[in-house]
């Protein structure tokens, strides 16, 4: 009996994961959904719309969702919120001015009742350049001591280098996996 | 049977999915497309069904559109290719309906970039109709990378994308000139076709450069027939629009296309040749006989496009297409019906008089096989014939009378009763007949439009027959029978019965009092108006507002009531304050019958009709920073060009006249790439008497832009005759050297240079408007008396004949030639020529010339006018 149930429960489990990577423009999450699916780094340009690609990482299939990160393409974010599992929000750690900018909308993002189940990764990007903003900091400014009720972690990253990408994946995957 | 066939689908189980679709439904079902796995078995139906369902003409709200597109965005998430593809037809159909549609813009670019062959072309062409203006700057670098792709069929959707977007950003699409030159180069037949379309479509406001383009490829020989097709149309073109035909290498390239090994392109050329303005007989002959060989053709396609061209150029070269006569003889049995109406047709146009009967005899026999289109050309044959040979009226009015009583759509009838109406205005003979057919036809006609035309006709012309009364009867059971729109027309028509024929008068006035009590309003109240002015038994009253209609612009009346009603003045509306009708002249109906060549223009909207040119114009004028109020618009004459057509400067002028003033538009054309003006202004050196109120130059004029100057001057107040003079214009404007490609000046510093341009002339036509008098006599003989009337005899000695003078004397008085009295009946040597039109200022004026023509023409002009002064002048001016 207890066989038949964890054979149903795996069958469930090769269902689809739908991840979107959110964050303000330039912040690097084309290049994270490249890295991710080909292992290598691409040249981008800034997206216009959306990119979508199919990810497997240790045998669990993502269906990963990059949307543009521009002021002008960030109202169409919620068209794509419905059925989301997990959320990558990618904020750029050397830019500083901005870090409230990108608090602000993760929070008004946040507050989305359709994102009420899904499981938030922050990665704090782009910690290769000089002077950038520490995991700690970056916590702070962005005021996630704040957050109740949700599954969520911050990792650092450097998309460009593929440094933290994995222990982020790694803890995605696993808090997917233990969602009741 | 395809409805047979779909009921019987029906039956079947509901087994075409197509037949009851409901948008609601579809709507509903398109939001599976938001399902986490997307299943394109599924999808891919439901999306059909929605291309289905807007193709049909289904229209969706902004909301309801954009909904679904962001619905469909979710689908780039399979990799199943024949829904992508479906994806891009979805795209591109809401690409217009829905907001944001840019918001596929990322997905599309990696579509048209990546390695699935099969997604590039379409993804392109999707791409392309979401872009806007702004949004193109950030797809530029691919789609100039797609034009010069190996993949033809990616180049092609380029290439065609990027001619479709010149409507969107001309400027963007012009820095894409070398990649379309590389894509001519190409071996794919399609892909230099396309290539060519988009040079030439990117150059075609420049003639140099077209002619450059032309000169390079007809030496190239472009191994595509359809790019050497498009070619010899735009050859053709230049051709055309060249004083004469002395470019040699363009000849010699028509010439040689002829002996093409693809007959697609030796058709093209020879259509071409025959078409052309000013062929001469020299080249003629082997374009000819190429559509002759044509017509014994095996290929049913090549006989009819052979025939039709013969059809189309019998009128202009009689004498070259009578050489196919014993080849179009043969086609008239032929098993295609369309090639032998096509050839009898033809026969009739370049046909003696005497075969006439033989001919019509053929069509006959089988003209209710054919389709109306073909219909309508067997009609349009017969009208110029019967133009041709007036004596045969009876034998085709008869024929046109048995085709009115047949089944047929609108245009076709339209095009019969437009025949008969010209039989009728150009034969007196055939009056009487053909409105007898007119009068029967209208008893049983199911089209509104032509029975009002018909009732109109007939009350134009119904009084001036012997026996007016007849036809009382056929207009008035129109009251009886028909819908409001033709009763109404059937009392106007009465009505004119009433003021022209005294005798009938009584009559009418009973019927008129019947139509008092009609169940319409419009009837009702034209009963009563007419009913009214009749009684007064007054000549003018009925000359005026019964006889005459209203000569006012519509548009124009409309606009000054509607600011009249807003106005707070307690004076009474001024109907002369209206600018009155102008009356289309020759040239441009012409114009509006030209149909489009296809290939080469990228279909514009139709021009406006002249009376909505008129109106743009004083808005346009009206708009000026601080311009006088010099009341309504009065006349705006045509085109002058004041320099030659390749010149560095092209300037153009346009008179519009009012009450006292004048204002001269000039329309300026840099087609100098290295130079930016700056400050043009136009100065004009006036003749005496004028004097030049204000001026507005044009700011700024970079390359290949037209900027407009404006001179408002004011006439001589004293002297009349003084207003037809002779101005001298010269260009003044500051220069800037910039750079061809960018356009940016060098320097800030600029110089003052001037170009001088021909002189301009104000003639009595700028001041006078046409005003069309149904009833000249009647106007005329009430002028005698209230009317200034002044006298005078010429002798115009360059005329040599009586049809030359009168063209003269019309275009030079700018006055509306009336009662058809513009024609000159063939072999008279004597004419009178009446004439009418309006005095800037609202002066009526009548003009009677009697022509004589004895070596040289002989005039005796009398002019009456509501003023001396205006007559005087038009007598002054004239000689």
């Amino acid at each position: 009996m207890g066989m038949l149930f964890s054979y149903f429960k795996s069958l469930l489990g090769t269902r689809e994961m739908r991840i979107l990577i959110l964050g303000l423009d330039g912040a690097g999450k084309t290049t994270i959904l490249y890295r991710l699916q080909v292992g290598e780094v691409v040249t981008t340009i800034p997206t216009i719309g959306f990119n979508v690609e199919q990810v497997t990482y240790k045998n669990l299939k993502f269906q990963v969702w990059d949307l543009g990160g521009q002021t002008s393409i960030r109202p169409y974010w919620r068209c794509y919120y419905s059925n989301t599992d997990a959320i990558i929000y990618v904020v750029d750690s050397a830019d500083k001015e901005r870090m409230g900018i990108s608090k602000d909308e993760l929070f008004h993002m946040l507050r989305e009742e359709e994102l009420n189940d899904a499981i938030l990764v922050v990665l704090a990007n782009k910690q290769d350049i000089p002077g950038c903003m520490s995991l700690k900091d970056v916590h702070q400014a962005l005021g996630l001591e704040a957050l109740k009720n949700r599954t969520f972690q911050i990792f650092k990253t450097s998309a460009t280098k593929g440094e933290g990408l994995d222990m982020a994946m790694e803890w995605l995957a696993n808090a997917l996996k233990n969602r009741k | 049977m395809s409805s047979f066939r779909r009921d019987k689908k029906e039956d079947e189980d509901g087994g075409n999915m197509f037949v009851s679709l409901e948008k609601t439904t579809i709507l509903q079902e398109a939001r599976k497309f938001n399902d986490t796995t997307v299943n394109p078995r599924k999808c891919t139906p439901i999306l059909t069904k929605l291309l289905f369902l807007l193709y049909q003409g289904e229209l969706l709200t902004v909301k309801e559109a954009t909904d679904v597109f962001f619905a469909m965005t979710k689908l780039f998430q399979s990799k199943d290719v024949v829904l992508r593809r479906m994806v891009y037809l979805g795209i591109k159909e809401l690409s217009c309906i829905a907001d944001d549609v840019i918001i596929v813009t990322s997905s599309l670019t990696k579509d048209m970039t990546g390695k699935e062959d099969i997604y590039r072309p379409a993804a392109i062409r999707a791409l392309c109709s979401i872009t806007d203006a702004t949004m193109l700057q950030a797809i530029e670098r691919y789609m100039k990378q797609a034009i010069v792709d190996r993949n033809s069929a990616v180049s092609s959707a380029a290439l065609v994308s990027s001619l479709h977007l010149t409507k969107l950003a001309p400027d963007v699409i012009k820095r894409w000139v070398n990649e379309a030159q590389e894509a001519i180069n190409s071996d794919n037949i399609m892909v230099q076709y396309h290539a060519l379309g988009l040079l030439y479509h990117i150059r075609k406001t420049d003639r140099l450069a077209v002619t450059k383009l032309v000169a390079k490829l007809t030496k190239m020989s472009l191994k595509s027939p359809y790019a050497v097709c498009m070619l010899i149309r735009i050859t053709a073109k230049l051709l055309d629009e060249e004083e004469s035909l002395n470019d040699t290498a363009m000849i010699e390239f028509m010439e040689y296309c002829l002996r093409h090994k693809s007959e697609m392109v030796v058709y093209e050329a020879a259509h071409a040749i025959v078409n052309l303005k000013r062929t001469t007989s020299r080249e003629l002959a082997p374009a000819i006989s190429v559509l002759q060989l044509f017509c014994g053709s095996a290929k049913p396609t090549l006989r009819f496009a052979a025939v039709r061209t013969l059809n189309q150029v019998a009128i202009t070269h009689p004498s070259a297409v009578t050489a196919c006569n014993l080849d179009l003889e043969n086609l008239i049995t032929d098993s295609n019906r369309s090639i032998a109406t096509l050839a009898i047709t033809t026969l009739l146009k370049t046909g003696a008089e005497s075969s006439v009967d033989r001919l019509m005899k053929q069509i006959a026999t089988f003209v209710s096989e054919i389709s109306d289109e073909f219909k309508v050309v067997v009609v349009q044959a017969i009208r110029a014939l019967a133009l041709k040979f007036p004596r045969k009226h009876s034998v085709l009015m008869n024929f046109l009378s048995a085709m009115l009583r047949e089944e047929g759509g609108l245009e076709y009838k339209a095009s019969i009763a437009d025949t008969i109406i010209t039989i009728i205005e150009d034969n007196p003979d055939a009056k009487e007949t053909g409105l007898a057919h007119l009068c029967e036809f209208i008893e049983d006609c199911e089209h509104f439009s032509l029975a009002v035309r018909i009732l109109h006709l007939l009350g134009k012309e119904g009084p001036k027959t012997k026996q007016p009364s007849r036809y009382i009867r056929f207009i008035y059971n129109r009251v009886i029978l028909e819908c409001p729109s033709i009763r109404a027309a059937a009392v106007s028509s009465m009505a004119q019965f009433g003021a022209s024929c005294p005798d009938l008068l009584e009559n009418i006035q009973v019927l008129l009092a019947r139509c008092q009590m009609d169940s319409d309003d419009e009837v009702r109240d034209r009963a009563t108006y007419y009913s009214n002015i009749l009684s007064k038994q007054d000549k003018s009253l009925y000359n005026n507002y019964v006889l005459d209609t209203l000569q006012v612009s519509i548009p124009s009346l409309e606009k000054s009531l509607r600011e009249y009603t807003q106005g707070s003045t307690n004076q009474p509306f001024d109907m002369k304050s209206v600018p009155l009708q102008a009356i289309p002249t020759s040239r441009e109906e012409e114009h509006h019958k030209h149909k489009p060549d296809g290939m080469l223009v990228s279909a514009g909207p139709i021009k406006a009709a002249v009376s909505n040119k008129q109106v743009n114009y004083a808005e346009k004028i009206s708009e000026l920073p601080e311009i006088l109020d010099m009341g309504s618009l009065f006349k705006t004459s045509e085109v002058v060009e004041l320099t030659e057509s390749e010149t560095e400067y092209f300037v153009r002028c346009i008179k519009h006249c009012y009450a006292k003033h004048m204002v001269l538009q000039f329309d300026c054309l840099n087609t100098l790439s290295d130079q930016l003006l700056e400050k043009v202004k136009i100065q004009v050196d006036p003749s005496e008497g004028y004097r030049v109120v204000q001026e507005f130059p044009c700011p700024k004029l970079p390359y290949n832009e037209t900027g407009t100057a404006y001179v408002v001057v004011e006439f001589p107040e004293e002297d009349l005759v003084g207003t037809v003079g002779t101005f001298g214009a010269v260009m003044k404007f500051v220069v800037k050297d910039c750079d061809p490609t960018t356009g940016l000046p060098d320097t800030d510093e600029g110089y003052d240079d001037e170009y001088m341009l021909e002189d301009l002339e104000i003639t009595l036509g700028d001041q006078i408007q046409k005003v069309s008098k149904a009833n000249w006599q009647v106007s005329w003989e009430e002028a005698e008396k209230s009317f200034e009337e002044r006298e005078d005899t010429y002798s115009l000695s360059t005329f040599n004949s009586l049809e030359e003078a009168v063209k003269n004397i019309v275009q030079y008085l700018g006055l509306q030639p009336c009662e058809r009295s513009d024609k000159v009946q063939e072999g008279k040597t004597t004419h009178t020529l009446l004439l009418a039109g309006v005095y800037r200022g609202g002066y009526e004026v009548l003009v009677r010339a009697k022509l004589a023509l004895s070596e040289g023409v002989t005039m005796q002009l009398t002019v009456r006018s509501a003023d001396a002064e205006v007559a005087e002048l038009i007598t002054a001016t004239v000689g």
